[in-house]
């Protein structure tokens, strides 16, 4: 059974709007939020009664966020597919449901900011953020991990979003 | 979900933000036509009352005894989850509420939606409209009007799914000895909604039943 789209809006507003506060700048942000929701009331009578609704929306939003990036750089059309491919991966928990550390994300500095969420949450490769972000691979690689590092501190968490490599 | 739950980790500034947000997003999604019901809660003497209208009309009263979010999941199944509280498509109705409450108003004009209810119920709930203001009707009375006098039971069924209680006034509809009947917000509802309208209503003579 679905519940009132109402509540959607009440139960992960929050959620969506630290996420897309970690993939955008302040005003695009807000853009992306607003799009998100109006997107997901279009489709949530469609949406299956076991779907993970979090996740969901995430989904969405981050789309949105790289539509937002795409206007700049309509270059990144021809990875989209790589994008699509690249759901899911890296596969290291998106922690979703942690306010604190979407929060903590969105006040990093920029670029580190900015290469976190595009590798943890949206999945793309060092290669591919360099090449909508800025500068070269080697770059966003370092922005990473400087991000990665100061979250652990922040957090007292050693082993957040860990990589095999 | 019945009033503004405050998430409590947002900061005050995204507690701020968030509410702006989605007032933008009732407005967009109204203009995109994406609102399938619209609600809000209001205070009344009868305690607090939830409004839900479709784009036709008013849809839905409901008593805070009713449980509100209840009702809600209630709407989202059988017509359409694409819920949002939006005061704004609900202005008039509460309006009118208001001034009935006050006893500056004795007729509402509001459109209605009674897709909630059966042909033989709607033609029912309808014709409680009919019912002048002060005044009651039996329910054998009510059965006679809509032409089916043996339709007795069926007619108080009609009138206790009323989903539109006190804008179609079946608080107006007691049995045929006088008695209160039943009523979905209570009978103490009920009762209090009759002197309203006529201060010399002595409530239920003898028994309830």
């Amino acid at each position: 059974m679905q519940v009132p789209f109402e509540r959607i809006v009440q139960d992960y507003g929050l959620n969506v709007l630290r996420v897309c506060r970690a993939l955008l700048d302040e005003h695009r942000a807000q853009d992306a939020w607003s799009e998100t929701f109006l997107s997901a009331l279009k489709a949530y009578p469609q949406l299956a009664d076991d779907a993970n609704v979090l996740a969901w929306l995430v989904r969405i939003a981050r789309n949105k966020a790289i539509d937002e990036l795409r206007k700049n750089k309509p270059e990144i059309l021809d990875d989209h597919q790589q994008w699509e491919h690249a759901d899911g991966q890296p596969d290291l928990g998106l922690e979703l449901e942690n306010l604190q550390l979407w929060r903590e994300v969105a006040q990093l500095p920029q670029k580190q900011r900015l290469v976190v969420g595009y590798r943890y949450l949206g999945g793309l490769s060092y290669a591919q953020i360099a090449h909508l972000v800025f500068g070269t691979e080697a770059a966003a690689r370092r922005a990473g991990s400087d991000g990665i590092k100061n979250l652990r501190r922040i957090l007292g968490d050693d082993t957040l979003w860990q990589e095999q490599s | 979900m019945t009033d503004s739950r405050i998430n409590p980790t947002a900061t005050g500034e995204e507690t701020e933000l968030l509410e702006k947000l989605g007032n933008e997003l009732r407005a967009k999604a109204q203009a995109e036509e994406l609102l399938d019901v619209s609600y809000r809660i209001v205070d009344s003497p009868v305690g607090s009352l939830l409004l839900a209208s479709t784009p036709a009309g008013l849809v839905r009263v409901a008593f805070e005894t009713e449980d509100h979010d209840k009702i809600l999941e209630l709407l989202a199944q059988k017509l359409s989850p694409r819920i949002l509280k939006d005061p704004s498509r609900l202005d008039a109705v509460a309006r009118q509420l208001d001034e009935y409450f006050a006893g500056t108003r004795h007729n509402f004009d509001v459109p209605l939606d009674l897709k909630l209810s059966t042909a033989f119920r709607r033609q029912v709930q309808l014709e409680l409209g009919e019912i002048g203001y002060g005044h009651t009707w039996s329910y054998s009375h009510m059965a006679e009007r809509i032409g089916n006098p043996k339709a007795v039971r069926a007619v108080g069924s009609a009138c206790a799914t009323n989903p539109i209680p006190i804008v179609l006034p079946c608080h107006r509809v007691l049995r045929t000895d006088g008695s209160l009947g039943g009523y979905l917000g209570g009978l103490e509802a009920k009762t209090e909604l009759l002197k309203l309208e006529n201060p010399d209503f002595g409530g239920a003579p003898g028994t309830l039943f």
